[in-house]
């Protein structure tokens, strides 16, 4: 009898014991043979499900490039979607193996919740949408307005410094779910919608009259969006931050889904090294010599990537502007490959 | 040999090891001992799974600006309250919608659960209707329906609905005027103070006076009275002032005044409707648990109607009802959780959404959220229980 009990509480104890392992996250994804991405509950031209139920986005395609990379095929994803409020502890539970969530890099998300930021996908930030009607032009007339924000983002957080710093009264009102966030504003609870420029385009876009809603010029804030991963699992990082350069490497050289192919043939040293031609640094990543091939030839480039979900010819409509090639006077940059 | 005599009226001594009493005091040290190791290591692994995770742990956020805004509080709060102030903040929203749900769900349940009793059968009818189709639809689906209700069916800030020049409905919530008591003004209230002992007294005289020549006094009726006016004798003879100050439409908003949210009402209004609904049930099958014997016995006695409710029946069947009423009244406070869906900055919205967040200790704050639940739940059962307790059957 005492043996038993002893035996049963130690097995119990032995279960508990049994950290989630932390390390390891490449292994593990190819064990299970796809990456689990967490992703947003539905933002048009980041992350939103199409009409077959298929997941598509600016975050989507990051993810997708990442499973190229890995398995050399773009659909060895699956996708969790996630609140804002949720991202974190999906994150650290191990739940997902990245999130790729329209997330802005900040100082304490980067040192205090054992994450890492990869790099830079999108440079976005924090602006206003209200109703065309109301006459407003500029955020300085909002005062005494009834903002509606989604809570646990830094958009709570910089509409509290905007407004205090303009001495501006403002009357927040805050919902965990995003789709709450902006019924509530077509409902006219709220005055003025807030969040990051790019999601306040993707919102306007599904609305029934978007033209009725102008969104102001001015933005208030920095929101670098960026993919997150595990702090302390430096393979990982490596895969997820190189899949990001290799996007932006990718549309530097030139190199599109449509001419890769031609491109393995090219004489240029630094499309030869990118696309494993000469030299091999996929071995370094843990990842097939092709891997940058893979990538673009499943997703494209970051150019294409894109166009194809928030570009001018998308319902989003957004200009490259700061997220333009280095080259061409915008901020999206990436080291070497060599 | 006196002992020896004694030991053959005992039972033979079996071993230690068979020993009931020694056997039972074993199990108990091994399930103590198996409970403490189990808390041991889930707090051991959790810390150490945190320290392997390179996050950031303890208690000491409480102390750090808060840095965000909240719409509706109770005491002072700005972006540059701390963390701590924004717990309290939550949880007196909490206390606030919980309170005024307990107190308007037990009047509208006990109307509730006398009308499905009544001789009436639409009323009966109508009560049974509301009860069956509130208390089988899910809360969280009726604080939607009645959020989306308050939305659309509110007309906008430019068309709002006003009253008396003062109160203001429209779908950012119910605005009124805000009395704006001078310092004489204290008088009136320390006289509404004296007056509701003035009230105790009376009813303490008036059922001396029963008890001794058998005649009644009108206690509820005198008790209004003087609790209306004496305070307002002193009022007008102290000079006091009252001013209000009204809301106005200034730019986007109604500004001045006090203002109830809409989430607030919402809230409010569905954990209302549905508590009612279980309340209804409880107080039905309390009046129902109170044997036919008793009225007629009553009526027999020769008392009136009201007394034989007031004096036989309800206490009785209080017995019944207090129980299950104190469940109700936790699972109203606990359903206030559910704020957070449609934006009422509770404690599950400003502390547990927003506040771990924006410092990332989940492990922290979702534990001492349980505990504040806990705490919250815990007093309001030692106080059901103590009134319980007073109201039960004294058996002789």
């Amino acid at each position: 009898m005492k043996n038993k009990i002893v035996t049963i509480a130690l097995s119990a104890a032995m279960g508990l014991m049994a950290t989630t392992a932390m390390a390891g996250t490449l292994e593990d994804v190819v064990a299970k043979g796809y990456v689990q991405c967490g992703v947003t509950t539905g933002v048009a031209g980041f992350a939103l499900p199409d009409a077959d139920n298929n997941w598509a986005g600016l975050d989507v395609d990051y993810c997708k490039a990442l499973a190229s990379a890995i398995f050399n095929d773009p659909d060895a994803v699956r996708y969790t979607p996630l609140n804002s409020s949720e991202r974190f502890a999906a994150m650290s539970s191990g739940e997902v193996d990245l999130l790729s969530r329209v997330t802005t890099w900040t100082m304490s998300r980067d040192t205090q919740l054992g994450m890492n930021f990869t790099g830079t996908m999108f440079y976005d930030g924090q602006g206003f949408m209200v109703r065309k009607d109301s006459g407003i032009t500029s955020p300085s007339e909002l005062s005494g307005a009834a903002v509606c924000i989604q809570t646990g983002t830094t958009t709570e957080l910089n509409a509290a410094d905007y407004f205090a710093a303009n001495n501006l009264e403002y009357n927040p009102v805050v919902f965990v779910d995003r789709d709450e966030v902006v019924k509530a504003y077509q409902d006219g609870r709220c005055d003025v919608y807030t969040t990051d420029a790019s999601g306040l385009a993707a919102n306007r876009s599904g609305f029934a009259d978007p033209s009725a809603h102008v969104i102001l010029d001015e933005i208030i804030s920095k929101e670098p969006l960026a993919p997150v991963v595990r702090q302390g699992d430096d393979t990982w990082f490596n895969i997820a931050r190189w899949t990001y350069f290799a996007l932006v490497n990718a549309e530097e050289l030139g190199i599109t889904s449509a001419n890769v192919d031609e491109m393995l043939g090219s004489d240029n040293p630094s499309v030869k090294r990118l696309l494993g031609v000469e030299g091999d640094f996929g071995a370094s990543l843990g990842l097939s010599k092709d891997w940058a091939y893979q990538i673009v030839k499943n997703v494209g480039n970051y150019g294409e990537i894109f166009e194809r979900n928030v570009g001018v010819n998308t319902p989003l409509a957004l200009e490259r502007g700061v997220n333009a090639l280095w080259t061409n006077g915008g901020l999206q940059y990436a080291p070497p490959i060599r | 040999m006196a002992d020896l005599r004694n030991n053959h009226n005992l039972a033979p001594k079996p071993s230690f090891f068979n020993d009931p009493k020694v056997r039972s005091i074993f199990y108990q040290l091994v399930v103590m001992a198996i409970i403490i190791a189990f808390v041991y290591v889930v707090a051991t692994n959790t810390a150490a799974n945190l320290a392997a995770q390179n996050k950031s742990t303890g208690f000491d956020f409480f102390l750090q600006p808060a840095s965000f805004d909240i719409n509706f509080t109770l005491i002072p709060f700005d972006r540059t309250s701390y963390y701590w102030e924004a717990f309290v903040v939550g949880m007196l929203n909490t206390l606030l919608v919980s309170v005024i749900g307990v107190i308007f769900a037990t009047l509208l349940g006990f109307m509730l659960g006398i009308a499905r009793l009544s001789n009436n059968w639409i009323i009966a009818k109508l009560a049974m209707v509301y009860v069956e189709i509130i208390r089988n639809v899910p809360l969280l689906l009726q604080l939607f329906f009645w959020y989306t209700v308050v939305l659309k069916a509110m007309p906008g800030v430019k068309n709002s609905f006003e009253w008396f020049g003062g109160f203001v409905l429209n779908n950012r919530g119910f605005s009124f005027p805000k009395p704006m008591p001078d310092e004489t003004f204290n008088l009136v209230f320390i006289a509404f103070f004296i007056a509701v002992i003035g009230a105790f007294a009376l009813k303490y005289w008036a059922r001396k006076r029963l008890e001794q020549t058998g005649n009644r006094f009108p206690v509820f009726w005198a008790s209004i009275g003087l609790l209306i006016a004496f305070p307002v004798v002193v009022w007008l003879i102290s000079g006091a002032n009252l001013a209000f100050e009204t809301p106005e439409l200034k730019g986007f908003n109604y500004k001045g005044g006090l203002t109830l949210p809409s989430e607030f009402l919402a809230l409010l209004f569905g954990l209302i409707i549905y508590t009612t609904a279980f309340i209804a049930e409880i107080v039905r099958s309390g009046i129902v648990a109170v044997d036919k014997g008793q009225t007629e016995a009553a009526q027999s006695l020769g008392l009136k109607d009201g007394d034989r409710l007031r004096l036989v029946i309800i206490p009785q069947a209080m017995r019944v009802i207090i129980p299950p009423l104190t469940s109700q009244f936790l699972n109203l406070t606990k359903n206030s959780s559910l704020a957070a869906a449609i934006g009422y900055p509770d404690l599950v919205s400003v502390f547990m959404q927003t506040t771990l967040n924006q410092t990332g200790r989940a492990v922290e704050i979702v534990f001492i959220t349980m505990m504040v639940y806990l705490t919250l739940s815990l007093i309001t059962s030692v106080f059901m229980n103590w009134y319980n307790a007073r109201v039960a059957m004294v058996e002789r």
